[in-house]
This record gives C-alpha cells, structure tokens and sequence, in this order.
C-alpha cells in the first residue's frame, strides 16, 4: 500500500485531482449543514446576481439558491456515478469472466449479447431507458449501468483469456479446484488493476450522463442535480449565465478530477506503461 | 594482430537503487578479425548489455556507460555521435538476437526488410538490391531463396527466421557481428545447423564474432576465445582450448561441473510395479473455424498418435524431442489439463481419461505437475504458504494441518521457512521452481510430471533443482515423468528415454542403451546435434 501511493505520488496532476474530488465529496456531505433548507424553496428575490441578496452565486428564475443546488447536486452526482459504475462493474465483470473462461458457445453468446448493446448509442439508449421507466434514481442508475457494463465485459474477457492459460490457473487445475475458485480466488485478484482504473473512469462517464439526462428534464424531479440547474437555466443563458455556468464548471472539474484520478491509478497500478513514455 | 573490437575498463551504470551500482565492471575484452569470442555467463552476469554497448543500444537514460572505452579500429564508440553510431550499425557491425520472430517486422516482407539495410547504408539500384538479397538468402541456404524474398516472418520456421536475420546482418560484409545468444529459442538440431552456419559465414567474411551465451556446450562448438562473466566482472579470458580444458577462476569451474554431462546415470534396479499406463493415446488439436464455426479453414494437428508408455514404481521415464514433438501435449493429457481424444491413461489400473471433473477430482492428488516458467507457474497474488496449503485444503484437509505441512515441505525443497508469508516475486527464479516442487509434492502423489522444469533456469541452478527432483523422488518413492528437450539433462535425471518426433514416440528404452546404441535416425540425429559433446564433462570424467 505504501508503495502504491509512492507510485501514484509521482503523478502531480494526479494527486491534484485527488485533493479536488475530496472537496467534492466534502461539499456533498456537507451540503445539508451549508444549506440546511430544501434547494427547491425559493430563497429571495428571483435571478439576483453573484454576491447579491445573500446569494453567494446568484439565484435563478424562480429565486432558488445556485450554490446550495450546487451543493445538493454534488451528492446526487456522485452517488449515481458511484451506483451506476458498481452495477455496471459487477454485471461486466460477470459476464466477461465467464465468456472469457470458459470460451466457445459461451463466448459467443455473450459477446455477440455485448455487441447488440454496444451498436446502440449509448446516450440515446439511456434516454429512451429512463424515459420508458419513469424517472427516478433507480431507473437512472439502471440506465446508465446498462449502457456502460459492455465495455468492462470485454476487458475483463480479454484479461481472462490470457490468464486461464497461464501455468499458475493450469497448476489450480490439477490440484482439483472447482471452476468457481479458479476463477474468484485464482484469475480475477489478477485483473483487478484494469478493472479499478475503467471503473474509475466510468464514474466520470456515468456523472457526465446523469447530467445530460436532467438536462433534458429526464433527471429525478424530487432531487436536486447539476445537468437539472443547467436544463433550468438555458433559457436564460443571455439574461442570467451564472445560472447555467456555475453547474456546468462544477461537472467540468469533478469530471477532469476523477479522469486524474484514473489516470493516476493507470500509472500506478500498471508501472510498465509508464516506462514507456 | 590489431585488435577489431577492444573494449577498455568498461563500467556500464544501472540506475540508482539497483541491486549493484554497475551492470558491467572493468570490463577487458579484445576481438581479433578472423575470431569468434564467446562471452559466457548467468543471467545477470552484464553479457548482454556488453554486447549492447558496443551497438550503442543500452536503454538510455537509465542504463549508461560511466567510464572506459570501445574502440572500434581506433574509433572511440562511447564518444561516437548518434549519426555516426548509425552509420556504424548494420554496415559495420551487426547483430542477431535471441528471438528471431521479435527482431523481424512481422509485415514486412524478408526481401524488403534486407533491402531496407542496403537502402539506408548504400546506392544501388532496386533490381540490383534484390538480386543482392536473393544472392543473400542462398548463401545462408534457405531453400527457394527467390520464395523466400517475398515471405513474410510468420511463414517461415524459427531457424528459417534465425537463417534470415543471419542474412540481414550479414548484408553489408560487416567486420564485427554480436550474436546475442543466438540459438537459445531453437531446437537441438537446428541450433547445430545455425552455430555450423555462423561458422561458415564468419570463416567466408573474416568476421569477428562476439557471441553471447550461456550454453558451455555452443561454447565448445564455435569459440576461438572465450570470456567467462560474473555479476558484471569477467573473471577469466583465454583461447577456447585452454579455459574449456583447464579452466583457472573458481567461478569457471564451478560452472562448468554444473553443466550435466551426457553419460548417463546408472541405471537402477527396476520395479516390477507399474504404476501408470498409457495406451494408444491419441490427441488432435483443431485450430480455425471462426465466426460461429463459419468460414476460415479448420487446421488438425496430430499432436499424439498411438503413444503408448509405462512408468513402474520409483523410476523417472524422460520423454524427449523438439518443439512440436507432442512430449508436452502427453504430459498435458496425463494430468488431464488437455482431453485426449482416444486411449488409455491408466493409473493404478484406473483409467483417467473417461473421468469427468468431479470423478477426476479424487485422483488430482494421485498425479502432480511441475510446470516449466517458475515466474508463470506462481499466482502473483497468493502467499507462498498458501499456494502451498491449498492444494491439500482442496483435497478436504484441515487448515491448520495443511499449513503445517507446508511448513515443513518448504524446509525438504530447500527454503527458509520465513518463506511462508511471503510472495512469489520476492524470490528468484530457482528458488520458485522449489515453491512449485512444493506445491506438487504436497498432495503427496504417486506420479510427478515435470514439463521441462529446469528449462528457464540458469546452469547452477538447474543442477541444483535436478538434484532436489533426484533426492525427493528416492526418498518419497515418486515415480516421475520428466519432459525435456535437452538431452544432458535426461541423461542426468532419466531411467528410461523415450523419443517422441510428430506426436509418435519413435524410441524407447533404458537411457543408456539409447544413448550408446540408438536405433532410429532421428535420435541419432538428436544426439549429433548435443552442443559441445566432444567436450562435454561426462567425458572427461569417463575417461579418468
């Protein structure tokens, strides 16, 4: 572990993004000692400035507090992109591992069920996901795991192909251990690294989604979120921009914070990448 | 005579926090024209990156010369600018590596990859430059040079390839070419056939020849001089004769009592109990097919024909031949890792090879495996105490009693107990391959199948592991099957050999009724192609 983080160290813009996705965790759990109200309740006089009537980043059209929905956003973004990755982490790992051990008919049907979802665009798929369930948490969580478990599929595949023949799996073999452990105790600890660093990764995709879905007013109408501030705000772009840019800043650096992040563990977890440059 | 190639006080320098400050010490090495100067040592001992000093190739920044010279015909190399460096690469000093299929551009054609030397180093027309080439291809006697010209790397077999990269390097007549252990990848008989090759191009060209191995063997087959390396020192140099035969540093000797002599061992009194029978095996591999079985024509490799074997009680049976030969695929099939498709495998007069996995499961522990790469052979990520445990916790024993037996296993192979929490990579290759001896013998079986177990291991430590393999089986009573393409080795561990070529055994018998009276061609042709036999220790021995 120490080494690990002696490793990931070496990365500044790495480390950087680690110390600014911790503030958007703190503000997350923070957000109901900051604003302790509900950031739908109109909080003063509608589309004040910046800085003006006690509104640290102005208010919108309906007078409700930009910075406390920035606030309550930053927990619903982080806790669908955090969902939705671990569904789609579990289900992907799931699928490859058993294609990419056991080969043949398994193979095929899986990969060829992976393909199907892959030639379908994924935000197009989503929308009409969430629009045939109803929105709400769960269904956007589902949404954006369904479209995203292919690709981690297919690496976890490729990752077992190439470890289910190596003489450590084949030794499990002739000690007579059962497929299951082969694949959970031998196989799988072995392919964590790429797992973790794709996972991480897909937090930022599936944040990136959740806020185009509420942008389209597809988000879930009883919590806050960043993509529904902006949806809330375009029309006013010209009038009132800190409407619409202030949430948008805030998914640009929580996004860029946690693409850091994985790259970060990229470089750690697989030290002989970055050899090469 | 002047000197081709004289290498002065070279230090080449590792990176900081490296096990030692310099890769290569104080190294002295001169290479006469008309010579071939073997450089001999372990893994690790800085041949290699010798070697690649004088190309100017060590992986810069981190590996550096701190110091001494190269001089090439007067000409400092380690001054040399990068242009002027390339220059001298590949027109006058050229190399050939160990793995032909890696040092070819795999799509680009033979002939265009040799033309690609003539165009960067001399002018020349196109059709010149391709008769040039064709004319190069035949000198190395490849077969339908004119073919080969327009193959490309994959078509072509491993000493097919090693012949080509032979070609290339020698395209422009250079006056100094390393070859950096330049059989390793290659079977036996091709090996003799490129060593016999290097030394006619070399003796042709008046090439000075550095030429890196490990093998004493190749050693006494090509060297005029011969340099003996350790942990980045040369220890001792001097003309072939008289290091091979009378050889002075401590380190020269030991290594060279370390390499297996091809006398072969006693025999031993023969048990009357068979223990395991193979019968008429026969193995298919299909490869192709494609898309859901669609398109793409399916290709069959027989693998195993009609093998038929037995091993009685207590006896090592050697199954040798060269890569393709099936020796691994019958190992593979024993264990039950591959099916076989038709036959018997008979274990205490059970036959194996109709069980299913859970029918098998019993008789795992009955048959164990040591597998060739110690670096592959190890979970990364399990504790070498549990790798260890856990083949008897499978078979139902308790924790508690499986770690103790670990425990003591690690002391029998040879290991420190402190071993027990630790993980794989903390140790070097020898000490691995143990680990696995461990591993097997901890379902105390019957059979141990040994895949080429000493294969990727240096000389001592090979002798080492041959005689830990030696002392288990006496004093376990095991009975084993040893895969090997090396026929030293099989002298040294095996009862009985049997000789496998195109999935069929073609030989068998007592190992030194093989070895001093082999019947069938290609065994002798096996035998011929042992590097160094003329110089071989067993007959230095023998003859005292």
């Amino acid at each position: 572990m120490a080494s690990f983080w002696k490793l990931y160290r070496r990365n500044y813009s790495a480390v950087l993004g680690l110390v600014i996705l911790a503030l958007v965790i703190v503000v997350a759990f923070a957000a109901p000692l900051m604003y302790p109200d509900d950031p739908f309740r109109l909080a003063g006089k509608s589309m004040s400035p910046p800085g003006e009537a006690g509104f640290l980043l102005g208010s919108d059209s309906l007078g409700r507090d930009v910075a406390a929905g920035i606030a309550h956003g930053a927990k619903t973004s982080l806790l669908i992109g955090l969902l939705a990755t671990l569904v789609a982490v579990v289900a992907g790992v799931f699928m490859g591992a058993l294609a990419g051990y056991y080969g043949g008919w398994v193979d095929d049907l899986l990969m060829r069920t992976t393909e199907m979802f892959q030639t379908i665009p994924s935000f197009i798929f989503a929308i009409l996901l969430v629009a045939i369930m109803k929105p709400s948490i769960e269904s956007i969580v589902i949404a954006i795991a369904v479209v995203s478990w292919p690709a981690v599929a297919r690496l976890v595949r490729g990752e077992f192909l190439s470890l289910k023949n190596r003489e450590f799996v084949q030794a499990g073999h002739t000690l007579g251990m059962s497929d299951a452990r082969i694949i959970l105790a031998e196989i799988l600890p072995n392919c964590l690294s790429p797992i973790i660093v794709i996972g991480s990764l897909m937090v930022a995709t599936a944040i990136l989604i959740e806020s185009g879905l509420a942008f389209l007013g597809l988000g879930d109408p009883n919590i806050m979120s960043w993509g529904f501030q902006i949806g809330a705000g375009r029309t006013l772009l010209r009038s009132a921009w800190w409407v619409c840019t202030f949430p948008g800043i805030a998914i640009l650096i929580t996004v860029l914070a946690i693409n850091l992040v994985g790259e970060g563990l990229n470089d750690a977890l697989n030290p002989r990448l970055r050899e090469r440059s | 005579m002047t000197a081709l190639l004289d290498i002065r006080d070279l230090h080449i320098a590792l990176p900081e926090g490296s096990q030692r400050p310099y890769a290569v010490e104080a190294a002295d090495l001169q290479l006469a024209p008309n010579e071939i100067l073997c450089v001999v040592g372990e893994s690790g001992s800085g041949k290699s990156l010798t070697a690649r000093a004088v190309m100017g190739l060590l992986p810069k920044p981190h590996v550096r010369i701190a110091q001494g010279s190269v001089d090439f015909l007067g000409e400092d190399l380690t001054s040399a600018s990068d242009a002027r460096l390339r220059q001298i690469r590949g027109s006058e000093i050229s190399m050939i590596f160990q793995e032909p299929m890696t040092a070819l551009n795999p799509v680009m054609t033979i002939g265009n990859q040799i033309d690609e030397v003539f165009r960067f180093h001399a002018k020349m027309p196109g059709s010149e430059r391709r008769e040039r080439a064709v004319a190069l291809l035949a000198d190395v006697h490849l077969p339908d040079p004119a073919q080969i010209v327009r193959a490309y790397p994959h078509e072509l077999s491993g000493g097919q390839r090693q012949r080509a990269m032979i070609a290339m390097a020698l395209a422009l007549d250079p006056k100094i070419l390393i070859a950096d252990e330049p059989t390793t990848a290659l079977d036996v008989t091709t090996q003799a056939q490129i060593l016999k090759l290097i030394k006619e191009m070399q003796a042709a060209h008046n090439t000075g020849v550095l030429f890196i191995t490990h093998d004493f063997g190749v050693v006494a087959d090509i060297a005029d001089r011969v340099a003996v390396m350790q942990n980045g020192l040369v220890v001792e140099t001097g003309p072939a004769d008289q290091v091979l035969k009378a050889p002075q540093h401590p380190y020269t000797k030991s290594l060279m009592a370390a390499v297996p002599s091809l006398t072969p061992r006693p025999a031993r009194q023969r048990s009357d109990e068979t223990v395991l029978q193979i019968k008429d095996l026969n193995k298919t591999y299909r490869s192709g097919g494609g898309f859901f079985g669609l398109g793409g024509k399916a290709r069959n490799v027989k693998a195993a024909s009609e093998v038929t074997l037995d091993l009685r009680r207590g006896e090592t049976l050697g199954i040798v031949g060269e890569s393709g030969s099936g020796k691994s695929t019958v190992a593979r099939c024993i264990v039950r890792l591959n099916d076989a498709d038709s036959g018997e495998i008979l274990l205490d007069g059970v036959d194996l090879r109709p069980l299913g996995r859970a029918a098998m499961r019993p008789y795992r522990a009955k048959i164990q495996m040591v597998f060739q790469d110690p670096y592959a052979s190890l979970n990364p990520r399990t504790r070498v105490g549990k790798v260890i445990a856990q083949g008897p916790m499978i078979q139902g024993m308790g924790a508690a009693e499986a770690e103790a037996k670990a425990r003591e296993l690690l002391g029998i192979v040879g290991l420190d107990e402190r071993a027990f929490d630790r993980f794989p990579h903390e140790f070097s290759g020898g000490q691995r391959q143990r680990i696995g001896v461990a591993r097997a013998l901890a379902l105390e079986p019957e059979v141990l199948v040994a895949d080429e177990p000493v294969s990727a291991l240096d000389v001592s430590i090979q002798d080492q592991i041959l005689k830990l393999l030696d002392e288990i089986r006496e004093r376990m009573n095991l009975s084993m099957v040893f895969i090997t393409h090396d026929l030293r080795v099989a002298a040294q561990v095996c009862d009985r050999l049997a000789v496998m070529r195109y999935g069929e055994v073609v030989e068998e018998g007592p190992t030194a009724a093989v070895f001093a009276d082999p019947q069938d061609d290609y065994t002798k042709a096996l035998l011929d192609a042992v590097p160094g036999k003329s110089w071989l220790p067993g007959e230095t021995v023998a003859a005292q």
